[in-house]
């Protein structure tokens, strides 16, 4: 490690360590993971890029103020079990938050290498630490405290805070609707960007750590917060995450093979879809294909419909690649692997064919006009500008509503949009119950869920044991 | 896992399973309906609840053997076990006070007399009208007649095999003519639901029908059994199963139920090839 006066020298001069992937044109053809992740020599190469800012903005930029150049210093020293310690003060999921947080909008983006050249990889680097955790310190455990606490959702939120709260000593009993753990990690992130096995690690350790399980299990229908309450839990933490898909609103929608993007990928990513007839549920395969969409979703969308053989797949998009919401390296992804972006189009009408099923979609040509609320240039369609795209499977990846059962699990407020109203700790208008992450939120990213469990788990132990 | 307590045998192809669920059993109510997944590789199907005993912690569904995941149930016995069964979901059966006409049609039979049941038991007079393609596919006629007296029992077969010859809105009208009913509820296939729909509005009187769409979380999330009503569109498993019949597009539905036909019968034949002693 170069030293200048007991100081470390950063290496200002060799490139961002490029991702360690797939070739495009294989990788395409499967469900295998796209990235490999860094390997030992790619992590130390990149971790003397880190410059070890005085003041760190990637910290300011990381939603749970990871102590970054802390955890790359340790890397340099190759002690990647402290690295991860440090790493895990702050975030319970280094492995997923690795893969799946935006970073170019984080950390990376407030990198100060990134300002004359490419930022430093902090989350290949996170993805390394997060890959290895048989390095990292046992976690110590406080004694039992007697009190139970109810996690109402298994996704990243439920899953963080039911870790911390079992750490802290509590009995902690996580109900899932679904028969297997994670949430919209294992229904919706497909297996290419994160793996199954990552997840189901996750869900291993909090198991080890005394969390029990309770699938198949809608809280809201099979029980409810009073009941858990007479039962003798002491606390309900609601993390189902966001819910019902939003409507395109526009004629057609309900043919035969239109799918909204939750449906298409949770047939393929938790029913194994792509194993039909091994596994019983069946599902589409589109020869051409259209996402309306910008966002992961519909970038994982897309890559899946590819996936299961489509010739031409399709994002088509209401404004430009530069307003997309995805993470970069999965629009660069999906692009290297053949997927074709279609700016500036708003869907009109599903057309039907012969057969009943969509058999291709109008659009309405746009273009940018003033900016809006959100900053970004406005679509404005054009006039006259009508065209039809022939497909035999289109998804439609807009967004979420909030999720229905929020109202039925207990008796707390929402606000007009269905989602639970909570404060900054997670508190609900009832003082036993706490909420956090999409339901909270709106749909949002697995890092702020995570921090929404963590921030609540803590003010759950003030509360409960003081 | 989800212990089988009993199973029942109502016709060569008609079964019923009563299954182990304590927690479901005690918030069961009628017209809802279980996700089933039988075993690791299994899909997830809606079945309705057939029954449930909240005392003895157990909840029934009834299935009628049409595709792989039917076959593959039907050959579970008492003592083996489910791998999946989440519920009960979706809202329960409302229906307003006065006398009411239970329609059920095939295998809706199954959902259509619990509901009958709650009815009884809610104080409403109940006539049922259960149809069938041939006496040998009447389901539940003995549960049936223990609930209501013979005068409120009409069933009908296409073939004229059992009962009166033709379908359920014969009886039907004649119930809505003789103003003995104030207001239907349906359950079955798409056209029985549909003229049954069209006959209950010709006399103006309110008629809910069960749907049964394809569905794959059955909490809300993929949206894969919306259905059209009233010209929006409705979530079947969280908004339903239930709905104005007089207000569901019928041809959507079916469309949309008819989505996998191919994918289901390739999926049984591959079944019955792996498991047919010839082929073994």
């Amino acid at each position: 490690m170069p030293q200048v006066n007991g100081r470390f020298v950063p290496d200002m001069k060799s490139p961002r360590t490029p991702d360690n992937e797939e070739p495009a044109a294989e990788r395409a053809c499967d469900f295998r993971p796209v990235d490999k992740g860094f390997t030992k020599e790619m992590a130390l190469a990149e971790a003397e890029r880190c410059m070890d800012c005085k003041k760190p903005f990637c910290v300011d930029g990381c939603p749970v103020n990871i102590n970054i150049p802390k955890f790359i210093e340790k890397i340099r020293e190759e002690k990647f079990g402290e690295a991860l310690d440090i790493i895990r003060e702050d975030s319970m999921l280094p492995a997923i938050c690795g893969r799946v947080c935006p970073q170019e909008n984080q950390c990376e983006g407030k990198c100060i290498r990134g300002k004359k050249g490419d930022p430093v990889a902090i989350g290949q680097l996170e993805r390394f630490l997060g890959d290895q955790p048989e390095l990292a310190s046992k976690p110590k455990m406080a004694p039992k405290n007697g009190k139970k606490v109810a996690v109402v959702g298994s996704g990243p939120s439920g899953i963080t805070c039911a870790g911390e709260l079992a750490r802290n000593g509590f009995d902690v009993t996580v109900f899932e609707a679904f028969f297997t753990g994670g949430g919209v990690l294992v229904y919706g992130i497909p297996e290419f960007r994160l793996p199954k096995a990552v997840v189901k690690r996750e869900i291993d350790g909090l198991e080890e750590m005394g969390v029990k399980f309770e699938y198949n299990s809608v809280v809201g229908r099979i029980t409810d917060a009073e009941e858990l309450f007479a039962e003798g839990y002491d606390a309900i933490y609601i993390a189902t995450g966001a819910g019902l898909p939003k409507f395109l609103n526009v004629p057609g929608e309900n043919l035969p093979n239109v799918f909204f993007a939750n449906e298409y990928l949770t047939r393929v990513n938790l029913m194994k879809a792509n194993r039909f007839p091994e596994y019983d549920t069946p599902t589409k395969h589109g020869k051409n294909v259209v996402v309306f969409g910008g966002g992961n979703v519909a970038m994982d969308a897309v890559r899946t419909a590819k996936r299961l053989g489509a010739e031409r797949a399709i994002i088509a998009y209401r404004r430009t690649e530069d307003e997309m919401p995805a993470r970069r390296a999965e629009l660069h992804h999906a692009k290297a692997e053949g997927v074709e972006v279609m700016p500036l189009v708003a869907p009109l009408e599903f057309v039907k064919g012969e057969d009943g099923a969509v058999c291709a979609v109008r659009v309405q040509k746009m273009e940018l006009g003033e900016p809006d609320a959100s900053g970004r240039r406005r679509p404005v369609p054009i006039e006259g500008a009508v065209e039809e795209i022939p497909c035999d499977v289109a998804i439609s990846a807009i967004g979420t509503n909030a999720n229905p059962f929020a109202k039925m699990i207990g008796d707390i407020k929402l606000n007009k949009w269905g989602y639970i109203i909570a404060d900054e700790d997670g508190r609900t208008s009832d003082p036993r119950i706490w909420a956090g992450g999409d339901i909270v939120t709106g749909a949002a990213t697995v890092i702020l869920a995570m921090g929404a469990g963590k921030t609540a788990a803590a003010s759950i132990t003030r509360t409960l044991v003081g | 896992m989800y212990k089988i307590l009993e199973k029942t045998q109502f016709s060569e192809k008609v079964f019923k399973f009563r299954i182990e669920a304590p927690r479901m059993a005690q918030h069961a109510h009628a017209g809802q309906f279980l996700m089933v997944r039988a075993n690791e590789t299994g899909e997830r199907v809606p079945f309705t609840l057939a029954g449930w005993n909240a005392d003895e912690g157990w909840v029934e569904f009834i299935f009628m053997v049409i595709g792989k995941t039917t076959e593959m149930l039907s050959t579970y016995n008492e003592g083996d076990s489910i791998k999946d069964v989440t519920g009960p979901l979706g809202v329960p059966t409302e229906m307003a006070d006065g006398p009411c006409a239970v329609i059920g049609g095939g295998v809706g039979l199954a959902i259509a007399y619990p509901v009958a049941r709650h009815l009884v038991e809610t104080g409403h007079e109940v006539h049922a009208i259960m149809g069938a393609r041939t006496k040998d596919l009447l389901l539940l006629e003995e549960q049936f007649r223990e609930l209501l007296p013979d005068d409120h029992i009409h069933i009908t077969t296409d073939d004229g095999s059992y009962g009166e010859k033709g379908v359920v809105t014969a009886p039907l009208e004649r119930l809505l003519q003789e103003k003995a009913v104030t207001q239907v509820f349906c359950v079955g296939p798409v056209p029985m639901m549909k003229f049954s729909a069209l006959t209950a509005e010709k006399y103006n009187t309110p008629i809910t029908a069960s749907l049964n769409p394809i569905m794959v979380d059955g909490t809300g999330m993929c949206g894969c059994c919306r259905v059209e009503v009233d010209g929006q569109t409705k979530f079947a498993c969280v908004d339903g199963p239930d709905f104005d019949a007089t207000k569901v597009d019928w041809n959507d539905l079916r469309a949309r139920q008819a989505a996998y036909l191919t994918e289901e019968g390739q999926s049984l034949k591959a079944y019955e090839e792996a498991n047919c002693a010839c082929h073994r």
